[in-house]
């Protein structure tokens, strides 16, 4: 353990909290991972690892190593930065496709296509359906 | 005593991304349909990049944090790929 003897109390004690905080937070979305019920449900419970808890380990990782340099060392903003934008590009791309598996299969849980769509469809097609013929 | 104490909350905080990858681990292996397991591949990854800035933190080497930045990159390209996977059947259209 050789850094830590070089650091300066307040910045080992902010380290400290700080990476505890990031990796209790990814803990709780692992198990909400494991006990939520569908997949929709699921699909929340990691961005609790991704949202703070990477947030609270990169910035337990700034304080650190811009004690240990004695300088302001924020590369790892990089890593932030990249994790909040592509987190969300995944998530709503794979829960898309998990919507389309599931209409698929026509399974009764997922809601149907949007009212716009059916709208349009029975715009196209006003006479067949509910009005009954005349004459 | 503080480097003891940042000694000892880093060691905690690896047990617990370790545990957090046990629970995702679980999951992709028993998840009940092929979208749980992307999803789970995909915290795994992110646990993985927390596990290795933890293992910067402790030893102070600077060379951990490249590797947690290749990892976030390609396991966003490897999750948009799984996820296109299972919207079309194919990667490449």
């Amino acid at each position: 353990m050789t850094p830590a003897e070089n650091l300066p109390a307040w910045a080992a004690l902010l380290t400290a909290v700080l990476v505890l905080l990031g990796a209790a937070l990814t803990l709780v979305g692992a198990i909400g991972t494991l006990r939520f019920g569908s997949f929709f449900e699921r699909v929340h419970a990691p961005t609790l690892g991704t949202s703070w808890g990477t947030g609270a380990i990169l910035l337990a990782s700034v304080v650190c190593f811009s004690a240990l340099g004695s300088r302001p060392i924020v590369h790892e903003i990089m890593i932030g930065v990249f994790i909040t934008i592509t987190t969300p590009v995944t998530l709503m791309l794979l829960a898309r496709a998990a919507l389309y598996r599931d209409r698929v299969e026509d399974d009764a849980n997922v809601p149907p296509r949007t009212m716009l769509r059916r709208r349009s469809v029975n715009a196209a097609a006003p006479e067949s359906g509910d009005e009954p013929p005349r004459g | 005593m503080t480097a003891a104490i940042l000694l000892w909350s880093v060691i905690a905080a690896q047990a617990m991304l370790v545990a957090a990858m046990a629970c995702y681990a679980y999951r992709v292996i028993r998840g009940p349909r092929a979208q749980d397991r992307v999803l789970c591949l995909d915290a795994m990854y992110v646990c993985a990049m927390l596990l290795i800035l933890t293992i910067g933190i402790r030893t102070g080497s600077a060379i951990y944090f490249e590797a947690a930045l290749i990892i976030s990159v390609l396991g966003f390209v490897s999750s948009i790929a799984l996820a296109k996977f299972l919207m079309r059947g194919e990667v490449i259209e």
